[in-house]
């Protein structure tokens, strides 16, 4: 029994050493001097920047540091707000091809209720693989059907989803468009047929919902009346009243005309347009309209065969042009990390650098009313930083440092995991 | 009815000029650019030379010969075109999908000129790519190195001669889906797909063996019968003589070593893994057997076998001293293969010269052809692309494609309506969804609508 004890010491100390070398975020006050700030809003400026309590708490040339305070010296880097992704499946799908593993796609057309929230796996590996990138949050949207459900905004770091809402819903809407895949082999009179019916039948759920509305605003003074369960109606009631954004999937032209023309019938009050593929096409409509998009991906096909072969690359910077206010997407789930080169493809083919970077910070925040809280790099914000050798947008720039809420997060992932055992292998292959 | 005729005989002569033209090769001279050899260093404000489709001067202060056409390219990159070791692009067919073992098919024979696609290659300064058979065999059909000469009807064109043949084989989930899951025959799993790819070298043996003894007998005795003739054990045969190159989608580090296996037992010397995303776990055994790999930059966790992979891969094998290429195996990717070139200096931080030649000489090396292209050399094809930026940038942009001396691509002269006439009452041409990203397995074109047929069957 006696020889039992130092054994059992042994191993106690061998599983905290163990434990020691996982990596964790870790929480405090952080002040990284001597950097480069790339506010994104007040320009570019030096010194320090200061976080406290997950927050941004100072930043500039005169930062006193508080006692007690981790100094971090980035010298020759620079600091950027986290980017944000405002179109990803992040967290719900975890291997695509894997049923079991993809939770983005409820059976039925009309599940808004559906909460991306409630599924988001704060544990998928494909989350370190994003944020290490500098992509420290992201919406995450389920898909299929009519109204596939209501998308949520998360940071990439916490060990809930609770943990990780940062602050935004919206409800998702597929429109009715009569444009086929590449397996599509409706004749142009069943497509548009399909389309006229697909309409209808979502002006049958507008109506509805707009019905349950006034029922249920009516159960607010009158006890007489009744509301029976229904939890699709009451997210729809949501949009109506213009308490839920909207958020209206569209790439085709005439499709995105139709919608301009649907919102506007309809009074929707918030509403942003994703994917806006061919928003080239319309742009004056949608910037007269004044309906912000989230576009993406970038780097894609253009939508037709005789489309120049850059309309993907160039969409971005020809809304921007007509006046649209334009956030980019990568509407990807394992490579989210490539949002900013997304936003790189479109800053070489006019959107412009600086637009560019504001597509993935400041202007998806404001989109999504979340600009007071994060999206640059500002005193009281949340503190989602990161610190780049160089352009974040470049493949060759390193990123060196990250925070997220305030947390240091470590840098690694599986696929740096992955590179840290395989580059040189301990073990040849013999036996 | 006499008009017809004579449109009918125009058009028939013009079909007939054209079926037997060959592309003609180019002159042209690229002025004061910065010039990225890939094999020989960098030369900052050189010229470049190309006559007859070949390069012939590289330096300073050179001058165009009479008549030729000459590219200022004051403040741009120039470096050898493209090459992509893995791409579906120009082709009618994709997979011969009906049995595991179809060595017999070529997607030689399938070449389709007009593919829209060649173009967009070359807008991305691709000027070579290897047009593959798909994956969903365990040894798949041959394949066809192409040179992107855009703009003729003749599929011939495509053909780069002189290119050594390549085949397509298949490990893991793709040729177990399709013929075990999907047809009832084996391979259902890894291990029958070992089994598949020995009998079928064991029967080529044998039947090569019967062939040469017929050979030799015929010599002395007329009367001598041959083998029945059975092109796909010829094929094969080829295949273990090293007339043929194999070029293997795989992805699991076991797979991967399981054919290097069955290629030590059969003597095969030259193979190239395809996408190989657990390459990295066997990247000294890669080395050591002196197989090569292409893989993508990034490509993960779209099925279960690419679970366990990394955005490092490239960098790995580099560094274990695999000569290693980055495909697209996508119509999307293989206009931007420079870009995904670059994430391997995201990804493991590989030097500029290691990083293009991911895309330029070490493809070449893997179709055998880097006596031809690949690198700025002299005698080299004057195949080229010219950014407007170091092409690892993220912001560059291709402003030129040229093969064989003739520019294919100048993004000065690129129209918005790619259209030859526009109908302005028919004007629209339908919307094509852009793939999405979870189509980009092309390696399985083909094989959905046999799937189809079987299940309703």
């Amino acid at each position: 029994m006696k020889r039992t004890i130092p054994i059992l010491v042994a191993v106690l100390l061998l599983s905290f050493a163990a434990q020691a070398q996982v990596a964790k975020a870790k929480k405090g006050t952080f002040a990284l001097t001597n950097a480069s700030i790339n506010t994104i809003t007040k320009g570019i400026v030096s010194g320090t920047l200061l976080i406290q309590d997950g927050k941004i708490a100072a930043l500039g040339a005169n930062v006193s540091i508080p006692s007690g305070a981790e100094v971090i010296d980035c010298k020759g880097l620079t600091l950027y707000p986290g980017f944000i992704d405002g179109g990803t499946s992040l967290g719900l799908v975890e291997v695509s091809s894997v049923d079991v593993t993809v939770d983005a796609d409820e059976l039925g057309d009309l599940t808004p209720h559906m909460e991306a929230i409630t599924a988001v796996n704060p544990n998928s590996v494909a989350i370190p693989v994003t944020r290490v990138e500098g992509v420290t949050t992201v919406v995450a949207a389920p898909q299929g059907g009519r109204f596939p459900g209501t998308a949520a905004l998360i940071n990439l770091a916490g060990y809930s989803p609770d943990a990780m809402y940062a602050g935004f819903k919206g409800i998702v809407m597929n429109f009715p468009t009569a444009g086929g895949g590449f397996f599509d082999r409706r004749s142009d009179e069943e497509r548009k047929k399909d389309e006229e019916n697909a309409l209808k039948k979502l002006n049958e759920y507008w109506d509805a919902a707009t019905l349950y509305h006034r029922i249920d605003s009516a159960a607010q003074t009158n006890r007489e009346v009744k509301v029976a369960y229904n939890p699709e109606m009451a997210a729809l009631a949501q949009v109506i009243r213009g308490q839920m954004m909207l958020m209206i999937e569209v790439n085709k032209a005439e499709s995105i005309e139709n919608a301009l023309k649907w919102v506007q019938a309809k009074k929707i009050k918030k509403v942003v347009f994703t994917g806006v593929a061919e928003g080239w096409r319309v742009a004056d409509k949608i910037a007269k309209a004044k309906i912000p998009v989230i576009t993406g991906p970038i780097i894609a096909m253009p939508t037709r065969e005789s489309d120049r072969y850059d309309r993907a690359y160039a969409n971005a910077g020809l809304m921007h042009k007509a006046g649209v206010k334009v956030a980019i997407r990568s509407n990807d789930t394992e490579n989210v990390r490539n949002l900013p080169f997304n936003a790189a493809f479109a800053a070489a083919y006019g959107l412009g650098k600086d637009e560019a970077l504001r597509a993935i910070t400041i202007t998806p925040a404001e989109i999504l009313g979340v600009a007071d809280k994060m999206g640059s790099l500002e005193v009281g914000k949340i503190a989602n930083v990161f610190a780049a050798t160089g352009d974040p947008l470049e493949t060759k720039t390193q990123i060196k440092h990250l925070f997220i809420g305030g947390y240091s997060i470590p840098l690694d992932s599986r696929h740096i995991q992955l590179y840290q055992e395989f580059l040189q292998r301990s073990h040849a292959g013999e036996k | 009815m006499k008009k017809h005729i004579f449109s009918l005989t125009i058009l028939l002569a013009l079909l007939t000029y054209d079926l037997q033209a060959q592309v003609k090769p180019g002159t042209l001279l690229i002025k004061n650019g910065t010039i990225l050899t890939v094999t020989k260093g960098n030369q900052e404000n050189s010229d470049l030379l190309i006559e007859n489709g070949k390069i012939t001067k590289i330096g300073k202060g050179l001058t165009a010969p009479a008549g030729a056409k000459t590219i200022d390219a004051q403040g741009m990159f120039v470096m050898p075109g493209i090459i992509d070791a893995h791409s579906h692009i120009a082709i009618d067919a994709v997979n011969e999908a009906t049995n595991p073992v179809t060595a017999e098919v070529n997607v030689g024979d399938a070449l389709d000129p007009l593919d829209i696609s060649i173009y967009r290659a070359l807008a991305g300064g691709c000027t070579t790519s290897h047009a593959m058979h798909g994956s969903a065999n365990a040894i798949g059909g041959q394949c066809q190195t192409i040179k992107h000469r855009y703009g003729g009807v003749n599929p011939e064109d495509l053909r780069m001669e002189g290119a050594p043949r390549t085949i397509k084989f298949a490990l893991g989930e793709n040729p177990t889906r399709v013929h075990g899951i999907g047809r009832g025959v084996m391979p259902r799993t890894r291990m029958g797909v070992e089994q598949v790819m020995r009998r079928s070298f064991s029967d080529a043996k044998a039947y090569d063996e019967a062939m040469s003894k017929y050979k030799a007998e015929v010599a002395s005795n007329p009367k001598a019968l041959p083998p029945k003739y059975d092109r796909r054990l010829e094929t094969l045969a080829d295949v273990l003589k090293g007339n043929i190159l194999i070029h293997c989608h795989s992805y699991r580090a076991d797979e991967i070593l399981m054919l290097m296996d069955v290629c030590k037992d059969y003597g095969i010397k030259s193979i190239c893994f395809q996408h190989v995303n657990e390459g990295f776990k066997v990247a000294p055994e890669l080395a050591a057997f002196g197989a090569s790999a292409s893989v993508f930059a990034d490509w993960w966790a779209y099925k279960f076998e690419v679970y366990y992979s990394t955005a490092y891969n490239a960098a790995i094998l580099t560094k274990n001293k695999v000569v290693t290429s980055i495909n697209s195996d996508s119509g999307d990717y293989i206009r931007h293969l420079y870009h995904q070139a670059g994430k391997t200096q995201r990804y493991g931080e590989l030097s500029d010269e290691e990083a293009l030649a991911l895309i330029t000489i070490n493809p070449a090396k893997q179709l055998g052809i880097d006596k031809r292209v690949g690198s700025l050399e002299l005698g080299k094809d004057g195949d080229i692309a010219i950014f407007n930026a170091h092409p690892l940038s993220s912001y560059a942009v291709p402003q030129y494609a040229i093969v064989d001396g003739n520019v294919e691509f100048d993004r000065a002269k690129d129209a918005d309506d790619q259209r030859l006439s526009v109908d302005p009452v028919k004007s629209t041409p339908s919307f094509m969804q852009a793939r999405s990203r979870h189509d980009h397995d092309r390696c399985m074109q083909g094989v959905f609508e046999l799937m189809n047929y079987l299940f309703q069957n």
